[in-house]
């Protein structure tokens, strides 16, 4: 037993140097040579001013930008230092009430007929979902346009240049960049 | 299901299943001491570890000794992974000073990394430093799987020894699973992670400026978001090929930064099983039967690929809940529809559903959708998983291990319909191989439920229940079946980082590693010691269709035998009342 426990101590050591230290350094060493951007957390910038990420979705409730997800997060909607899911199951009445919140919220402003898309009135796993569907951006596109004073068109034309679909056409679902959208639609408005 | 879920369904298992036989050749290899040629460069790093660690690679070791060597090394693993928890406020990399982790977390974590489970009671962002997910947390993900691929070798080596009285030598097979599968591999899969876009990075939290200010709680305004980010890269892909799932965030691999694009999760979920499956093809390859290990893989698909189907469509339908309230839960070219709560755009239903069964099939835990937010019946196909005794594809090496058991209980069985000795793989099954394999199957069965019965009669139990009725009584099942059988994945919504369920669940969860473990390390002690039994007429052969289907049997019959009654509890009943909820 004593010799089992020196011999787990010394390997233990050198799996800490080779997989602890060796292994994350190696990765990040890499990393930052082939893929320097996307290493430090695909940070958008401008000037010298980060304006969030690639990956991480921010909250939108004006009407002249398009909303995201709900999100569960808890010192603010979409804190990307403590991400979070609501863990409501199908029948917690939190549920409900979010979704109804949600629901009034997005009629106080012009919006077409018919249902509602699903991921519009639910939150998402991590509570930072930089996405949505291209159907719930669509049921925004009146709201939007209405609210910026421009057409309907113009806004669908800047929607599908930020949508990205399947991968190979197979994996994963067809969805629109919330952030990258709406910096998209103020640059539009500060370009007229 | 529609036609793309089935799709993408097809596609991802025949990818795994076309890697997984030259992996399991590859790794069988290396295990025998003769890796493929073009895998040799990995020879000297093996040697100089020899060296480093003062291990004699010849030393052969009876089976209580390698039990010894399995203990003693679990046992330090602890120790350390305790400390740096403790320590870390005062250790260096530590760019957001977070303080030391509190006794009962850190106990449970450490049990929790060193059990090869990964259930996450603290949420990662806010309570580990990047030293401590590098130094403690990573290197047991590494360390963790390499002990559950050291027993099976040594498990299948015992079937290829006659009255033999050594299993081989525990350090030696340890080192070869880091050196020549678990490196390697994560090293490769680290690099693509990143370049689909998981943060690498050793940098405090991100300033962002807000394009909108928001509210958030107590009224206050926010005008910037703090974005966490590090050594992320490094630990998903071991997490992901280790079966570990121990996450960097705390949502785990639904977090944008851990998992942003399809191809990340396809990659991510491909590492989920790449390994388990890869173990079926080395098990064969090592008892010099492939079929055999054919036969076991056949099982595990049949019993996981009609779960796929009914996790998706169950998640499909949607919540009628939302439905009544004019919410448009169909599958379309626009949206994915279904049941969104908890789910990320960019994975939609089909994605999540794979995942989900994927992960508590394989005793990964890792989870791409929050699975407290599943439908009734999505979260009982992933709770049953779990129960089965992570048998269906497993922990690496442990779920392949748990298979021989339930095989060996199988040709038992058989044995008494027709009244013959028992035999299995050239080795006659006695009454002491068969207490040991009851053992494996009951103790994290007891576990699970005296545990959770403890958990919902006490007011300390149920105190952190997040959600109402049968749903939340699901939560505390759930947490319970995934630390009896080293899966961990949770329903999150349960408060977990309480002294009590630290404690109760860190029990379990040695209970449901080393309750197994042992009692299959004495099966090989035993194996080894017996004589080669040559096949006669009367041998139930292992490797037919009829073999895999009495496989099967005994699988889902000792598992619904266990958990039908409780399961009627929560899921079962949760299931009827949200039916009832839409009329």
């Amino acid at each position: 037993m004593i010799r089992a426990t020196i011999v787990s101590i010394r390997v233990l050591l050198v799996m800490t140097v080779l997989t602890g230290v060796l292994y994350p350094l190696t990765v990040t060493v890499i990393a930052r040579l082939v893929f320097p951007d996307r290493a430090e957390g695909s940070l958008i910038r401008e000037g010298g001013a980060v304006l969030g990420s690639d990956a991480i979705g921010q909250s939108f409730s004006r009407p002249e930008y398009f909303w995201g997800r709900l999100s569960a997060t808890s010192r603010m909607p979409y804190d990307a230092s403590a991400s979070s899911g609501t863990n409501y199951g199908p029948l917690h009445p939190d549920l409900k009430k979010a979704a109804e919140g949600r629901i009034a919220a997005l009629k106080t402003h012009p919006v077409p007929d018919g249902a509602i898309p699903a991921d519009l009135v639910t939150a998402s796993a991590s509570g930072l979902d930089p996405h949505i569907s291209p159907a719930a951006a669509e049921y925004q596109v009146r709201r939007v346009a209405s609210a910026r004073g421009i057409s309907e068109e113009a806004v669908r034309e800047v929607v599908r240049l930020h949508s990205s679909g399947r991968f190979l056409g197979i994996l994963g679902e067809p969805r629109v960049h919330v952030l990258r959208l709406n910096l998209a639609l103020d640059r539009m408005k500060s370009e007229r | 299901m529609t036609g793309l879920a089935l799709l993408q369904l097809i596609v991802s298992v025949a990818v795994l299943l076309f890697c997984a036989q030259p992996l399991g050749v590859a790794i069988a290899k290396a295990f025998s001491g003769q890796p493929l040629r073009y895998l040799r460069f990995l020879e000297p790093v093996e040697r100089a570890a020899y060296r480093l660690c003062g291990i004699d690679p010849t030393e052969e070791m009876s089976w209580c000794r390698y039990t010894t060597c399995v203990l003693a090394f679990g046992f330090v693993s602890f120790v350390a992974t305790y400390a740096v928890q403790r320590l870390q406020f005062m250790l260096p990399a530590n760019p957001d000073a977070l303080p030391a982790v509190s006794h009962h977390s850190a106990f449970n974590t450490a049990v929790s990394f060193v059990t090869n489970t990964n259930w996450q009671g603290y949420s990662g962002e806010t309570t580990m430093s990047p030293l401590t997910q590098s130094l403690a947390l990573t290197v047991q993900n590494f360390v963790s799987a390499a002990v559950g691929l050291a027993v099976m070798f040594a498990l299948a080596r015992a079937f290829t020894r006659h009255e033999a009285s050594t299993i081989g030598n525990f350090w030696v097979d340890f080192l070869r699973a880091i050196v020549h599968v678990l490196l390697p591999l994560s090293l490769v899969l680290s690099v693509a992670l990143v370049s689909q876009g998981v943060v690498q990075s050793w940098g405090p939290a991100v300033e962002a400026r807000l394009l909108e200010p928001v509210t958030g709680e107590n009224g206050s305004l926010f005008s910037t978001q703090r974005i966490a980010v590090g050594p992320v890269a490094s630990q998903v892909a071991i997490k992901q090929l280790g079966t570990n799932g121990g996450g960097y965030f705390n949502t785990n691999s639904a977090h944008p930064l851990e998992n942003p694009t399809p191809l990340s999760n396809f990659l991510e979920w491909f590492a989920i099983l790449i390994i388990p499956a890869a173990c079926c093809f080395a098990f064969g390859e090592t008892i010099g039967d492939v079929r055999q290990g054919r036969a076991i893989l056949a099982a595990m698909l049949t019993i996981f690929l009609p779960l796929v189907v009914a996790a998706t469509m169950a998640e499909q339908a949607g919540n009628p809940v939302l439905a009544s309230l004019g919410v448009d839960l169909t599958h379309s070219p626009g949206q994915s529809g279904g049941n969104m709560e908890g789910k990320e755009t960019r994975f939609g239903i089909s994605a999540s559903a794979l995942w989900a069964v994927s992960t508590t099939a394989a005793s990964n835990g890792s989870v791409n959708s929050m699975h407290d937010s599943f439908t009734p019946l999505g979260g009982l196909v992933a709770m049953s998983l779990i129960q089965v005794g992570e048998v269906v594809f497993g922990g690496v090496g442990a779920g392949l291990y748990g298979m021989v058991i339930f095989a060996i209980v199988a040709v038992f069985v058989s044995g008494l319909m027709v009244g013959r000795t028992p035999e299995y793989l050239g080795k006659k099954i006695g009454a002491f191989e068969m207490k040991m394999a009851s053992l494996v199957i009951l103790f994290p069965c007891a576990t699970v439920l005296i545990g959770t019965a403890i958990s919902v009669s006490t007011i300390t139990g149920r105190a952190t229940i997040l959600n109402p009725g049968p749903h939340g009584f699901s939560e505390v099942l759930y947490a319970l079946s995934s630390a009896g059988n080293n899966n961990g994945s949770a329903f999150a919504g349960l408060g977990a980082n309480t002294p009590f369920y630290d404690a109760l669940l860190g029990f379990a969860m040695l209970i449901g590693r080393y309750w197994v473990m042992l009692p299959v390390l004495a099966i090989a002690g035993s194996l080894a010691s017996k004589k080669h039994v040559p096949e006669g007429a009367g041998t139930l052969p292992t490797h037919t269709p009829l073999f895999v289907m009495i496989l099967i049997g005994i699988v889902l019959v000792v598992g619904a035998l266990s958990y039908f009654p409780v399961l009627a509890l929560g899921p079962i009943v949760e299931h009827i009342r949200m039916m009832a909820s839409s009329q």
